[in-house]
Order: C-alpha cells, then sequence, then structure tokens
C-alpha cells in the first residue's frame, strides 16, 4: 500500500527510481540535483536495487554512458542542472533519434554568468530541442509521479524516447512536501520491465549511430520528429493509467479556475503553486482572472492549450528565461505561434519573471495581470517585460 | 551526388537510423573516391606484411606467394602503407582520368 510521508522532494524522486527498478545510473554531482544522485548511490551501496552506479568524470560522460547503457538494454537514469546539464549538451541530440529511452530529472537553475545556483528555466529552455519528451512537475507528488510515468512513456515500444521530468532547483527539490509513495508491488502494476525493440547484443549484431549521409539525413531528423509528436497518445494513456490505478489525475494543460476567465496566467513548474493563491486573491477582488499550467512542453501540446486558453481575452505568459535579444521568451513565442492569425485568438502578453532565484510573490502575479489587462487597451512598445527588474 | 529517390523514406527508414545487418560495409565501396593509388614494388618487398596491418580499410590481402596486393574497391588512397613501408617499397601516383 502507499503511504503519505514527509520527504524532501528530491529523495522522493530517488525513491520513484528505486522503485521503478532502474539498471544503470551514471551520474555527476551538481547543484541543486545532488540530492538525487546521492541518495540514489546511497540506496545502491546499500543493496536495496540491483543496480550499476557509474560515478563518471563529467556529465558529457554521464549522458555518453547513458546512451551506451540504454543501448545494451538497461533502464537508465542520470539527473543534471545548469551547468551540468550545459556540459552534456553535445551528447543530448543523440538519444533522441537514436530512440534510447534514458530518463532523466533535470533540477532547473539559472546559467551562469553571473553565477546563480538559484533556480530559473534558462538551463532546460537552452536544451529546448534536443528531442526528449519534456514534463515540469509543480509539486513533490508530480516529481515522483511523473518520473515514474517517465520510464513507462519512455520505454514504451511505440514511443522508445528519451524523457525529461523538470523539477524547479531549491523551491521544489529541497523542499520537505507530504508525498504518497507508492509500493513497490503497486509500481511493479504500473510499471512493466523494459524490454527494448532493438539492444546491443553480441549474438544478433547490429550497428548504432551510422553516419547519415545528405541522403538520409533529412528522412532520420523527420522520422524522430514524427515519432516525438506521436508519442503524445502514449503519454496521455500513461497518465490515464495512473489515475485507473493510484487515482492522480495528470494532463498536458491544467487549468485552475480559468472557466470564465478574462485574463490568464500561463505558467510552468512550482511558481504554479503561487499563481494559484494570487488567482484566489484576485477572484476574491472581484477579478476574473485564471490559471492554465503547462505540464507537457515537448511534443508541445497545442490542441488542449487553445482548449484550456477557451474564451479567455488575454494571455500573461510567465517565462522564467530572458533569451538576449530575442523578440520574447520562449514560452511566449510558442504561444504566440500557436495563435498567430487564429480567428478570435486571445492577446498574449509576455513576462519575464524569477530569474535567478528571484521570488516570484502573489504581489508579482497580480502585477503581471493587471499590466497584461492594461496593455490589452494600450500596445506596449516591447512584446515583454522583465517583471520587478530595478533600474536604478 | 547519388540519385536519392530510389533511397528509404522517413517512414520506412530503419528504427533509430540503426543498421540491422552486420557487416555490411563491405557494399560501401570506398574506393570511389580515391584519387591516387599505391603501386608496389616487389624488388623491394620484404613481404613483412606492414601494409596489411596499417591499412584502415582491410584493403591489403596476401597473396599465394606470400606478397601483399591491394583491392582497388576498397583503398581509398590515403598513402599510409607507403609512409609505413620499411623498405620504401609503395610508390603513390595519382590516378588517371
Amino acid at each position: 500500500m502507499a503511504k503519505r510521508v514527509g520527504i524532501e522532494v528530491s529523495i522522493a524522486l530517488a525513491e520513484a527510481v528505486k522503485l521503478a527498478n532502474v539498471d544503470v545510473i551514471p551520474a555527476y554531482p551538481i547543484t541543486p540535483q545532488t540530492h538525487i544522485v546521492e541518495h540514489l548511490s546511497e540506496v545502491i551501496a546499500n543493496g536495496e536495487v540491483d543496480a550499476e552506479f557509474v560515478p563518471v568524470e563529467s556529465e558529457h560522460a554521464a549522458m555518453s554512458c547513458c546512451c551506451g547503457s540504454s543501448a545494451a538494454g538497461a533502464r537508465t537514469f542520470t539527473s543534471s542542472s545548469s551547468q551540468g546539464l550545459l556540459l552534456m549538451s553535445e551528447i543530448l541530440f543523440i538519444p533522441g533519434p537514436m530512440r534510447f529511452p534514458i530518463v532523466m530529472a533535470v533540477v532547473n537553475r539559472a546559467l551562469s554568468a553571473p553565477i546563480s545556483i538559484w533556480n530559473d528555466h534558462q538551463d532546460i529552455m537552452s536544451q529546448r530541442d534536443i528531442g526528449w519528451i519534456q514534463t515540469f512537475a509543480d509539486t513533490g507528488q508530480e516529481a515522483f509521479d511523473l518520473t515514474l510515468h517517465a520510464f513507462r512513456v519512455a520505454e514504451d515500444r511505440r514511443v522508445s524516447l528519451p524523457m525529461i521530468v523538470n523539477i524547479d532547483g531549491f523551491t521544489l527539490s529541497h523542499v520537505v512536501e507530504a508525498v504518497e509513495l507508492l509500493s513497490q508491488e503497486e509500481v511493479d502494476q504500473y510499471l512493466p520491465p523494459f524490454k527494448p525493440r532493438y539492444r546491443l547484443d553480441p549474438r544478433k549484431p547490429i550497428t548504432m549511430g551510422p553516419v547519415g549521409i545528405p541522403e538520409v539525413y533529412s528522412e532520420a531528423k523527420v522520422a524522430h520528429n514524427e515519432a516525438l509528436k506521436a508519442s503524445r497518445r502514449v503519454i496521455l494513456q500513461g497518465w490515464k493509467e495512473f489515475a485507473d490505478l493510484f487515482g492522480r489525475q495528470y494532463n498536458p494543460i491544467e487549468t485552475y479556475r480559468s472557466e470564465d476567465a478574462e485574463v490568464l496566467l500561463v505558467t510552468m513548474g512550482s511558481i504554479s503553486e503561487t499563481a494559484m493563491t494570487a488567482i484566489d486573491t484576485m477572484r476574491d477582488k472581484g477579478q476574473k482572472a485564471g490559471l492554465v499550467k503547462i505540464r507537457l512542453w515537448r511534443p508541445f501540446p497545442g490542441p488542449e492549450f487553445r482548449k484550456a486558453a477557451g474564451k479567455a481575452k488575454i494571455l500573461a505568459v510567465v517565462d522564467r528565461c530572458l533569451p538576449p535579444g530575442a523578440i520574447c521568451g520562449p514560452v511566449g513565442a510558442e504561444l504566440r505561434s500557436l495563435f498567430y492569425k487564429v480567428p478570435g485568438s486571445p492577446k498574449i502578453f509576455n513576462f519575464i519573471a524569477g530569474l535567478g532565484g528571484r521570488d516570484v510573490t502573489v504581489e508579482r502575479f497580480e502585477e503581471m495581470v493587471d499590466k497584461a489587462t492594461a496593455f490589452a487597451k494600450k500596445r506596449p512598445k516591447e512584446l515583454y517585460e522583465v517583471i520587478g527588474v530595478r533600474e536604478k | 551526388m547519388a540519385n536519392t529517390d530510389a533511397i528509404i523514406g522517413w517512414k520506412t527508414i530503419t528504427f533509430g537510423c540503426h543498421v540491422m545487418e552486420p557487416g555490411s560495409s563491405v557494399k560501401f565501396r570506398t574506393g570511389d573516391w580515391r584519387s591516387q593509388r599505391p603501386v608496389i614494388d616487389k624488388e623491394k618487398c620484404i613481404k613483412c606484411g606492414i601494409c596489411w596491418i596499417y591499412c584502415p580499410d582491410m584493403a591489403y590481402i596476401q597473396t599465394e606467394d606470400g606478397f601483399f596486393e591491394v583491392n582497388l574497391e576498397y583503398c581509398k588512397g590515403c598513402g599510409i602503407c607507403a609512409h609505413e613501408c620499411p623498405k620504401n617499397a609503395i610508390t603513390i601516383v595519382p590516378e588517371e582520368g
């Protein structure tokens, strides 16, 4: 039976990996991801799970090792953050097209310079196009559940793609929350053993990772992209079966008090929790504000988002990343593309918030909603605003 | 550039772009792009097999009389054999035409 415990979210996520009966964990420590792999190295050393922990010399080696172990047919997990994720970057683009279902927890953290160990989404946004399935967790329970879901979806033979579960550094990873940990029997019910379609086997040799000459490169890239888009069905099925078994239903796009809302905040990750409080405050004041949370970032759930946005007139889209020189933030740009020339589409304003661990408070969310409402009447010069930044 | 029409499409390309047949590289005639070739002087050759050891394409074969010959379907003309030959028995000459 599942048991509800007070637990640090990093440890809860690591427990999910343990319950998934992982085979290989190549990992390199980096703040704020460290607790996850530290805990996993402990449980492996204690013999609680029959797995190989590979203490690699860098994140580049960690992801290379992940590719090798996944190719050999091992259930593979790793975790990283920030500069570590960027050191993996060269290899991160490889498991997608090669169809290696590696699962990774990315504990989101800002990027240097200046040096920052605190939370925002610049790390994962810089790696947006690596071709992995990507979800975002808001709470400790979600971090636990989405990790099990990630193994289930990634390793499904119809998908066979790598998958990232994003959790916010410190504000989610290091807090102690009440989390319902599933039992081994329950997890085994949900997650079948990993049976890859192909694996490296000396008795049946195949070549993985050949050269893609110009005559086949485009076809290989399109095949990967189509596989990523088609994973949507299995992602939804994975969540539905999770709900059937354990009662918690997840959706690609989640809404909160959005039905009759005129202005919708759009968030990803743990700040959604604060945004919900802000919506309650604004509703109490009579403002018709609601919230849309993006849980599934890649493949982007366009139809679900359009449906969730409903008849709202204004979207106040929050980005946790400032792409220098761009027209607006990555989430803002995605939604502008989604709604471009769609009749009756909402006006979209983009707010860059919470960079490098700056708190995004209830008041800040109220400010965004107010500003977006004002911008709808008088169009601002820029398509985005860095919220709460001091000029002097 | 080869004609691409007859080659596989994105729906039929192998899973993960894997090559399912082992040893298929023999089908890839790397000699096609050669611009120069090794010529072996049997007067100088001592049958040591250094060319055979060093050839990156395994294009050298030993014949019954103990000398070595190069299979020009796979020789890229890289010149490593000529560089390594201890007796300078191999000369690299440009391909004609």
